[in-house]
Order: structure tokens, then C-alpha cells, then sequence
């Protein structure tokens, strides 16, 4: 009767529905996208900004695997997103050689700040290998020193949000000062190439796009994964109930710990990628104000879901894109409005409209022919 | 005479001044059934947190262990560590993982590995998945094994907590008003129950309703706390004849009349 080994079991959504959502996903971004762009169906400038909505949705699933998977509500993903940036940034700088302003073969800031050589900890950077390490690394370690303070002093709820947002404060303060020979309140720009490939190419850009979506689709397969082992029900029990976790004999603050600094490089590797892409990087990526933003993204698409922070992220960001240019001033209004409607009438965000609309749509298909 | 499981000496705790627990004493034996009983304020759930971790004495000894060569002083322990030791506890208000299947709460609670890599890679085998099953029965909730914990009546999460401690499979069950928000069929169940595990498990029952502690302590000792400390402990008749216990606790109030 019993089955020798059975699977945990199934994760809160429909697991085919999610395969198929990965599939169609996949395909859409691995192929479709690309190829439009290659063919000239859509332009480069389309594509480019795409890759960018799918770097924000990397970000976006950071913020909910612990916010709607574990109820932390961290206000400083962002900081561990523009922590990847820089890492990246690093190695681009070096990558443009003396081709800067200067011609000088350090990076113009540097020059600028009078340095003639390179500081030591720039010099392992040129090393692409290294930048990449880094980008996990990096946040990561500062992740886990964080998030190892705060959970074993038992931080919690706002609390947690306060120090997260003091921290991502912090480390924009740290970045904007010259002395820190991170570029200052600039940042990095002005890359050139990335492995030998110029960044002005669409080709390039294209082969960027791409692997954003493959390492966005990788972490979604990967968080999915995550839901269904008992990991997943610890993590979900941790947010429903820590203190009978806790009598249960988990110790919530480890596993705390681990998600904390698995999303922090996940947010990492979404700003390593959107660097290349967008092509600058600067101190004002780490002021809270771009984490609440990713909150918002999250909370319009739907927190707790897999589908939901990627759907709020280039929704949100869409739209941002068309206000921007349409009504400047009014974006920012638009953006708490958006926010405000979501958490009033559609808490389960963009995600749940269709479960939403299902019975007014019946209602409408039944009552002109009650007979069908 | 044997050791005592559970040695709580001289304990006193202390919140803000206001004394929670004054100079308490109490030995718990293995497979004893024992039952609190006390007013509001008697320091019932205070207990509970000193004996699992969630709160430290100021003095005083709470220690685990029948050989007292080798026992546990649970005093500079928390919770985690308490409960690895094989001490479960349920709580006053029922705490259950709303948002997950009466299934999942108890592939949670089932005895084994806790630690983040292990739990990356558990799969259930047969002894679990029948032990699940066999625990289900047990707390009579077999038909709704793939419900959500929160869809439940209030004595049903009772239930399916009291399931989630027996998964645990621990020493010593720390059990707070299990019959809250019963019915009096549910009740007298509940009761037969605890009666059952008690020789396997040692319990600690606390409880208000006295037809259900008279139910529960037939065989055993019940313990009255009053202001912190122990005021007598006997046998349950014994217990309600006692004058002081009839002044503090029994002779007024709606538990009275019964």
C-alpha cells in the first residue's frame, strides 16, 4: 500500500501549472525575444530594456522569497542588487583600458582623484573569473554577517525592516564618498567591452539578454524546487508560526540565515547582469528608496508566488518606463497609487485577477443565454 | 526511591518586580501523569516557559535527567536545545501552521533531522509516511489529512497539535488547556488519550476545567499552584477537600459549582 519513497509534498500551486508557466516563459525569453530582435521585428533599444525588467524581477524574487515565503520584510535588497553592479562594474572599468577621457591606463575617477597606479584592491579584478566570484561573494558576506547579528538577537517583524533599510542607507552613504575609490557619487560608466565583446554591439546585448533570462529562469526552477522540499515547509512554517517552529526544534534563526544570504546573491547576480545592460552604476541604486520600489513590484504582482514578483517587476516597470516620459511629475504618485489600490482591492496582486475575474466572467457568459 | 525526570529547586523568576514564580519545587517521575491546576496569575504558563527555555529562572534549579550524574540543567538551555532533548510542548491557544495541510504539520513535527542541509533533501520513507498515518488515525483527522491546518474547528487544531508533539516522539509532554474550546465529547476523548500515553510519555497537564482534571488525575498526583508556588499536591480528592485549595481556587469562581 505504501509507497517505498514518496516525494514531499506538492508545493502550495498546481505543480503542472508552474511547469508550464516555466516552459512558456523559457521559451519566450530564450527564443522569441532574441529572434524578433534579430530579425529587426522589435528594435534593440525594446530588447535592451527588457533585459533590464528581467534583472528588477531577479531582484523581485529575492524580496519575496523573504518577504512572501518566510515574512522578513527586507527594505535593502536593493543594496546586495547594486553590491553585484559594482563587482561587475569593477571589472568592466578595467576593461576599458586606457581608452577613458585620460587615456590613462587606470579609471578616469581614479585619475581625477590623483591616483597614477591602481589601488591593490582593484588589481584582481581585471580577472573576469574573480568579478564573478565576487559578485557572490561580496554580498553575500555581508549578508550573512547581517542577517547573523539580527536573527540570533531574535530581530524581527518592523524591526528587521528598520535595520534592513538603515543598512542599505549606510552603504549608499559609504559608496557616494570619493575616498571609498568606488567613482563616488558617479559611480562606474563609460564601459566599453565585456570578455572581448564591445558593449555597443547588438549582438552583445542580445547574447546579455539571453543570459539574463537563462539565469532568471534557473533561479525560478531553483526557488521551485526550493517550495517543495521540507526546506520549503520549514521556511513557510517560519512565517506562519515561528514560535511552535522553534518548540518543534528548528532553528529558525539558521534557517533564517541561509535565506537571507541565498537572496542576497540572487539579488547580487540580477545587478551583476543589469550593469553591462543599462551601462552605469551608482550610489543612488543603493538609497532605500530602490528597495521600497522592488517592494511595490512584488506587492502589485503577487507576494508568496513564484510568478507574481516577475509579472509586478516588468509590469511596474513598464509602466514606469511610459510614465517617465509621458507625465514626469506624476510618476511617483502613480507608483503610491498603484500601490494603495493593490493592498485595498486586489491584496494577492496582478496574480490573483484571473481567479478574481473567473466568476464575473461566468456571471457575464450566463446571463445573456441562460439556456447554453 | 527513583530519581526524578524533571527537578525544579528553589526557582524564582521575576518579570519588572512583579514575582511570576516564587522559590517553586516540583519533581516530575517517568511516566507520571501529572495535572497544574491554579487561579489566573498562578505563574501556570510562566512554568512552562522556564522548563522549555523561553524564559530563564533568576535562581534556582530546573534540571533533566533520572541519573543525576548525568543531567541536563535546562536552566542555561533555549528552546531549540530544550526541545531536542525530548521535551515537547503545546500551547494554551492552539498553534498549528494555518497555511499548511494537516499532513504537512505533521511530516514537520515527526521525529528526525532539523538542520537546514538535511531538510534540503529528506524524503519520507514507509516508516514515516505509516507512522503519519498511524498518527492520524490516532487524533481522528485521517479524512482531512490534505486540508489547510486553518480551515479546522478550534478542537480539531487541539487535536492535530497534541498529533504534532506526539510526531516529536518526546520524553516529557508539556501540555497547556488541552480541552479549551472542546466539546465535552471531545473533552472526555482528549482525556482518554492523555490517560493512554501516560508510562510512555511523562505529561504535565495544565488545566481549568475540573471535570476533565478529575477525569485525567484518577491515577495521579495534581498540583496547585498559588501566587508562584505550590500551594499542596495530592491525590485529586484529596487536593479538593483541602481548605486552602477550596479558599483560593475552588471555593469561588464558575469552577466552583461544578
Amino acid at each position: 500500500m505504501t509507497k517505498p519513497s514518496s516525494p514531499m509534498p506538492a508545493a502550495p500551486a498546481p505543480p503542472s501549472d508552474t511547469v508550464a508557466g516555466i516552459v512558456f516563459f523559457g521559451a519566450f525569453a530564450l527564443l522569441v525575444m532574441p529572434m524578433l530582435d534579430a530579425f529587426g521585428t522589435i528594435d534593440h533599444f525594446t530588447l535592451n530594456l527588457w533585459g533590464k525588467y528581467l534583472c528588477y524581477a531577479l531582484l523581485a524574487l529575492s524580496v519575496d522569497m523573504l518577504w512572501g515565503g518566510t515574512g522578513l520584510l527586507s527594505l535593502g535588497q536593493a543594496l546586495f542588487f547594486t553590491l553585484g553592479g559594482y563587482m561587475h562594474g569593477m571589472y568592466l572599468m578595467r576593461m576599458i583600458g586606457d581608452q577613458g577621457q585620460y587615456h590613462k591606463p587606470i579609471p578616469d575617477f581614479l585619475v581625477f582623484l590623483g591616483w597614477t597606479d591602481l589601488p591593490s584592491f582593484w588589481r584582481p579584478f581585471e580577472h573576469f573569473s574573480f568579478a564573478m566570484l565576487m559578485v557572490f561573494l561580496l554580498p553575500g558576506a555581508l549578508a550573512f554577517v547581517f542577517g547573523w547579528l539580527a536573527f540570533r538577537s531574535r530581530i524581527k517583524g518592523v524591526y528587521f525592516s528598520i535595520l534592513t533599510q538603515a543598512l542599505t542607507y549606510a552603504g549608499a552613504l559609504i559608496f557616494f564618498r570619493n575616498n571609498t575609490l568606488m567613482g563616488g557619487n558617479n559611480g562606474f560608466t563609460d564601459f566599453k567591452s565585456e570578455l572581448g565583446f564591445p558593449l555597443a554591439d547588438p549582438a552583445t546585448q542580445r547574447g546579455l539578454f539571453v543570459v539574463t533570462a537563462a539565469v532568471l529562469l534557473l533561479t525560478v526552477i531553483g526557488l521551485h524546487w526550493l517550495r517543495g522540499t521540507k526546506f520549503g515547509l520549514v521556511q513557510r512554517a517560519i512565517r506562519d508560526g515561528e514560535n511552535r517552529t522553534l518548540f518543534s526544534g528548528y532553528a529558525t534563526p539558521t534557517f533564517k540565515l541561509f535565506l537571507f544570504v541565498a537572496a542576497a546573491m540572487i539579488a547580487a547576480i540580477g545587478g551583476a547582469l543589469y550593469v553591462p545592460q543599462v551601462g552605469i552604476i551608482n550610489p543612488s541604486d543603493m538609497t532605500p528608496d530602490k528597495s521600497l520600489e522592488a517592494i511595490v513590484w512584488v506587492a502589485v504582482g503577487g507576494r508568496g508566488t513564484l510568478a507574481g514578483p516577475i509579472l509586478g517587476a516588468v509590469a511596474v516597470n513598464l509602466l514606469k518606463s511610459y510614465a517617465t516620459r509621458a507625465f514626469p511629475d506624476l510618476w511617483l504618485i502613480l507608483l503610491g497609487g498603484l500601490f494603495l489600490l493593490v493592498v485595498l482591492f486586489l491584496p494577492g496582486g496582478l496574480i490573483s485577477l484571473p481567479d478574481k475575474l473567473r466568476p464575473l466572467w461566468a456571471k457575464l457568459r450566463r446571463s445573456p443565454a441562460p439556456t447554453a | 526511591m527513583a530519581h526524578p525526570l524533571l527537578t525544579v529547586e528553589d526557582v524564582t523568576k521575576t518579570y519588572d518586580g512583579f514575582k511570576a514564580i516564587t522559590k517553586l519545587n516540583f519533581y516530575l517521575f517517568e511516566g507520571e501523569l501529572r495535572t497544574v491546576i491554579g487561579p489566573n496569575g498562578a505563574g501556570k504558563s510562566t512554568f512552562f516557559d522556564l522548563l522549555t527555555g523561553r524564559a530563564h529562572p533568576d535562581s534556582g534549579k530546573i534540571e533533566y535527567g533520572t541519573d543525576p550524574a548525568d543531567s541536563h540543567d535546562l536552566t542555561k538551555m533555549d528552546e531549540v536545545a530544550i526541545n531536542r532533548l525530548g521535551i515537547g510542548r503545546k500551547f494554551q491557544a492552539p498553534s498549528v501552521y494555518v497555511d499548511h495541510t494537516v499532513y504537512e504539520n505533521l511530516v514537520l513535527s515527526l521525529r528526525g533531522s532539523r538542520g537546514v542541509f538535511a531538510s534540503l533533501f529528506l524524503r519520507l520513507g514507509s516508516t514515516e509516511t505509516d507512522r503519519i498515518d498511524e498518527l492520524l488515525k490516532l487524533i481522528r483527522l485521517d479524512a482531512k489529512r490534505d486540508w489547510k491546518a486553518g480551515l479546522l474547528a478550534h478542537g480539531e487544531k487541539q487535536w492535530l497539535e497534541i498529533g504534532m508533539l506526539l510526531a516529536q516522539e518526546p520524553r516529557v509532554l508539556l501540555i497547556d488547556e488541552p480541552a479549551a474550546g472542546m466539546t465535552d465529547e471531545e473533552t472526555h476523548r482528549t482525556g482518554e488519550l492523555l490517560l493512554s500515553l501516560a508510562g510512555k510519555h511523562s505529561l504535565v497537564v495544565v488545566e481549568h476545567d475540573m471535570a476533565f482534571v478529575r477525569q485525567i488525575a484518577q491515577n495521579g498526583k495534581v498540583t496547585v499552584l498559588h501566587q508562584g508556588s505550590v500551594l499542596c499536591e495530592g491525590k485529586f480528592d484529596d487536593v479538593q477537600a483541602d481548605p486552602r485549595v477550596r479558599e483560593v481556587y475552588l471555593g469561588r469562581g464558575k469552577h466552583g459549582n461544578r
